[in-house]
């Protein structure tokens, strides 16, 4: 995997703003042609992070390698990178031919050159026959595709975007994902995202870091990300997820014991949780979907829970069902409705049994 | 009145336009509508007091103009139209001369009262400094403190200092000139900068991000961004300095007449429908170009690409 | 924003040419007149820096302590003139419709632009005995004498037997008027700027829980708006203070104002240490209007949170 040198080299990075610290001593390598996500709660330090990785901000510590090179003291206009900024800061004053022209001007490209490649770009984007347009004849999607074309004809070896979809209804929002994914095939560069919607990150990026407090807390594939979080904050943060306290009682037989607060106590296998040593605190944590609903007792075999249903939250193509369990938390379980008739299973009061997969459960030591 | 004829043309008008009586009915049925709770400007009693006060705001100004226009010399009855106060102040020489005066002073005090106010716009909107609370209180003093006071300061100052007097013509409007852009480019700051206030800092980050550097980013796109701010800023600044009269009235000497003070030292004497003329003249340029600036404004003009 | 330090040069490229020419030209002089408000005259231009504080006694004389009240007063007069003219005003402009709103705005931005020597001027056209109010009111009178000589009541014994024109100019309501008319469109348009930004929806669920319309403007709008007014105020308040071209028109032998009488110290009485001491004065009541209204801004703020 790791064959490929890294294309950005992030070097404990710390960035401060007077008292406050945004970036603390992150490091992180993104391979060339990755889509790259950084996920996390507004606040966490990822756009600045990405900023600094444009040079619009200068890191406190640390060093910030591109290709190779350290650029951590080079000023942003002699980076190999660009950016689509988040108001997409398409120049108002300028027609979308001149904003795409706009960066290959001020370094003294040849005019002869100008003009193709900026045709070639809006071509990509999908803007010809906009390009005398000016931005307030445009809609939100246009001009992020301007901003997209105006990065994109520098052709740089990553390619920045802050927040590229907030501005854009649900629908085109889904559009311009698969857009995104598609443009970045055929340009085949690196495309860095800066995300607080998850599912933005995992049906976009290849890989995603999800940030908080200025750390990183996980970098995984999606699918590793959701299924296996590493933490508390990455298993609530990505998806619903039904987590409980408990405590370490023993390990044995590659099984690990543990007593949880109001559910019991629960024998799980050992091999995907390091080791936790007895005594200590973790959190159990089991997806909504993971889990079944039976009238009678469930399997053997499964983790098996008794509780009374408080509420169900029907969505459509699937139910929430809350339960309270006998020893008094919550849980919540997805119930896909599969058939019309299905709809209407459950309703509040009912005594009813849950169980999931043992394998399915997670042990957070963080 | 002429709401019928407002009315017959939205309307398919099955009636006929001469069935008068059809109209009648149609109009008032459409006054009948009740009043929206929001729609205050539809009672009657709000209407009134616009009315009367922009009655009161024009009638004064309306009159003047009109008698600059009337063939009497004392001005109370209306006896014909004539231009024959404009031709006797065309010929009053110190009138055209205080005009002259006026205009380049105005011009003078633009150019350079826009650079300063340009200057100190970006330079607060860009720096943070120690101090910087004071520095901007120092910057709104000549906004703030009466006119006359600063009047009374450059009179002293200039007289102190022997600024002096018996220059040449264009060099003798000078302190009238320092006085004018002193009180001004704070006035251009305010406004330059209340444009600022609204500029996306992500466009200058963008062009730095495609490779612009900073002399770049500040030429290709602050500035375009600011020219309305800038175009409104240098008006204001000529429209302050050519309707000033407190701080020129101070700093102005016997030979460095400017118009308001004219039009005050005429006004002071009698009432001539010549001074009405004069007095139209200026309202006349102001208006002019304010209007100028407003439309200049507007961003409709666009640049060809290449 | 940048530090200075990020960037020194362009720093002081920025800075130093506004800085240099506002301390020369405007703080240098103000500084001069301060010190010579502690002076003392010894010749025709002869003044001697003594740190004496008998121009500032002097202006305690009961005399000037006066003019001092009335300039306060009538700039306090006109100010409410302005502020309770303004609100209806700004209120209708702001609800007007969409095609209206323009033109009314305007309107009331011409006025503005003419210079307030001229419109002064053109008051006088209007108010004198030979003017435009009296001849109306002289027409009235005529028409009200007809009729009630049609009737057949003596007139006379109502109206009397002559016309006598008003005299409206050179005393103190002219001046007060002249104030009013020449600063209204400072009040206005912040007030107009407030009232324009207030979410009509707040109206909206005023009228909705059962409020009228004149509650809504006590409890929501007045107290929404009050920032505008404030600002209003102030802008026609400091200005109406150092009038003196408007009383020396308009304005009777006992309408001199403070500004009047700096004047005649520099212009005419040549007693340049009590002028200065005097603007001074002026100077420091505005500086005390200024304070009051962000104390009063300030603890609006403070009961806000």
């Amino acid at each position: 995997m790791n064959e490929t040198a890294p294309i950005i080299s992030i070097r404990g990075v710390t960035k401060r703003f007077g008292p406050v610290t945004a970036v603390d001593d992150v490091s992180l390598d993104i391979r060339p042609n990755e889509f790259f996500a950084l996920l996390g709660p507004s606040g966490c330090g990822k756009t600045t992070l990405l900023r600094m990785l444009a040079g619009l901000e200068v890191p406190s510590a640390g060093a910030i390698l591109i290709d190779g090179h350290d650029v951590t003291g080079v000023p942003p206009n002699r980076r190999p990178v660009n950016m689509v900024f988040q108001s997409y800061a398409v120049f108002p004053h300028m027609s979308v031919f001149d904003n795409v022209a706009y960066g290959l001007r001020v370094v003294k490209t040849p005019a002869g050159e100008i003009e193709p490649r900026v045709r070639e770009a809006l071509a990509m984007t999908q803007l010809e026959g906009l390009a005398a347009r000016k931005p307030d004849q445009l809609s939100g999607g246009q001009r992020q595709r301007v901003a997209l074309a105006r990065a994109l004809v520098k052709r740089p070896k990553v390619l920045l975007l802050d927040e590229p979809l907030s501005a854009l209804d649900a629908k085109l929002r889904e559009a311009m994902q698969l857009e995104l994914v598609r443009l970045q095939h055929s340009v085949g560069i690196t495309f860095i995202i800066v995300t607080h919607d998850q599912n933005e990150a995992l049906s976009m990026a290849n890989r995603i870091a999800v940030m908080e407090a200025g750390q990183i807390r996980q970098v995984a594939r999606p699918a590793e990300l959701y299924e296996y979080p590493n933490c508390r904050f990455v298993a609530d943060f990505i998806g619903k997820m039904n987590l409980f306290e408990g405590r370490v009682v023993a390990c044995e037989d590659a099984r690990v014991h543990i007593e949880v607060k109001g559910v019991g106590r629960l024998a799980l296998p050992a091999d995907q949780i390091v080791a936790p040593a007895p005594g200590s605190e973790v959190g159990v944590a089991v997806r909504p979907e993971k889990i079944r609903l039976h009238r009678e007792p469930a399997p053997e075999g499964r983790v098996r829970l008794r509780g009374r249903v408080s509420e169900v939250a029907y969505f459509g193509d699937a139910s929430h069902v809350y339960l309270v369990l006998e020893g008094g938390p919550k849980i919540s379980a997805n119930l896909q409705n599969e058939a019309r008739t299905a709809v209407p299973g459950v309703v509040a009061g009912d005594e009813l049994w849950c169980s999931w997969d043992p394998n399915d459960t997670l042990v957070l030591t963080r | 009145m002429s709401g019928e004829a407002v009315d017959t043309g939205l309307s398919p008008a099955p009636v006929a336009a001469a069935d008068r009586p059809g109209t009648r009915l149609n109009r008032r049925r459409r006054q009948r509508l009740p009043i929206g709770p929001l729609e205050y400007t539809r009672h009657w009693w709000l209407r009134l007091i616009v009315a009367v006060t922009f009655a009161l705001l024009y009638a004064p100004i309306l009159t003047l103009i009109a008698f600059s226009f009337n063939n009497s010399r004392r001005n109370i009855v209306w006896r014909g139209f004539t231009f024959k106060y404009y031709e006797k102040a065309w010929h009053n020489d110190s009138l055209i001369d205080a005009f002259t005066n006026s205009l380049t002073i105005a011009l003078i005090n633009t150019v350079i009262a826009t650079v300063l106010g340009v200057l100190v716009a970006i330079f607060l909107w860009r720096f943070r400094f120690p101090g910087k609370p004071v520095y901007e209180g120092f910057m709104a003093l000549p906004i703030v403190i009466p006119e006359i006071c600063m009047g009374v300061a450059m009179m002293a100052f200039f007289a102190r200092i022997g600024w002096p007097r018996d220059l040449p013509w264009p060099l003798s409007l000078s302190s009238i000139t320092i006085a004018h852009v002193a009180f001004s480019f704070p006035f251009v700051a305010v406004i330059v900068r209340a444009r600022l206030v609204g500029f996306n800092r992500e466009l200058e980050e963008a062009a730095y991000d495609l490779g612009a550097g900073q002399w770049q980013a500040m030429r290709d796109i602050v500035l375009p961004y600011l020219r309305p701010g800038i175009i409104a800023g240098a008006l204001i600044a000529f429209t302050l300095s050519l309707d000033d009269f407190v701080i020129t009235f101070f700093t102005a000497g016997p030979e460095t007449i400017t118009l308001p003070v004219k039009i005050f030292s005429m006004v002071r004497f009698s009432v001539t429908p010549e001074v009405n003329a004069a007095s139209t003249v200026l309202i006349l340029i102001t208006i002019v170009a304010t209007v100028l600036a407003m439309r200049m404004q507007t961003p409709s003009r666009s640049e060809g690409g290449g | 924003m940048d530090s200075w330090r990020k960037n020194p040069v362009v720093f002081w490229a920025l800075n130093l040419p506004p800085t240099i020419w506002l301390v020369v030209f405007f703080i240098i002089p103000l500084g001069l007149i301060w010190v010579i408000s502690f002076g003392e005259k010894r010749g025709v231009v002869d003044i001697e820096i003594t740190w004496t504080l008998d121009n500032y006694l002097r202006a305690l004389d009961p005399l000037y302590l006066g003019i001092f009240w009335k300039s306060i007063w009538m700039a306090f007069l006109a100010t409410v003139v302005c502020l309770i003219v303004g609100y209806p005003v700004a209120f209708a402009i702001a609800f007007a419709p969409s095609r209206w709103k323009p033109l009314l705005l305007l309107g009331l931005m011409v006025p503005f632009w003419i210079n307030i020597l001229i419109r002064t001027y053109a008051l006088i056209a209007v108010f004198r005995t030979r003017g435009y109010v009296n001849f109306t009111l002289e027409w009235l009178w005529e028409k009200a004498h007809a009729a009630l000589t049609l009737i057949g009541i003596d007139p006379t014994w109502l109206l009397g037997a002559r016309f006598d024109p008003l005299q409206l100019l050179y005393n103190n309501f002219a001046v007060n008027l002249g104030i009013v008319y020449a600063f209204f469109p400072f009040m206005v348009l912040p007030l107009y700027a407030n009232i324009e930004k207030l979410d009509r929806t707040y109206m909206e669920a005023s009228l909705d829980l059962g409020a009228g319309h004149w509650r809504t403007f006590i409890s929501v709008v007045l107290p929404l708006t009050w920032h505008g007014a404030l600002s209003g105020i102030i802008i026609v308040f400091i200005p109406a203070l150092g009038a003196f071209f408007i009383p020396d028109l308009l304005g009777g032998t006992d309408s001199q104002l403070i500004g009047n009488v700096i004047e005649r110290q520099f212009k005419s009485a040549n007693d340049w240490p009590f002028g200065a001491a005097l603007s001074f004065l002026l100077m420091y009541a505005t500086f005390g209007a200024l304070a009051l209204r962000s104390l009063i801004a300030g603890r609006k703020q403070g009961l806000e949170i």
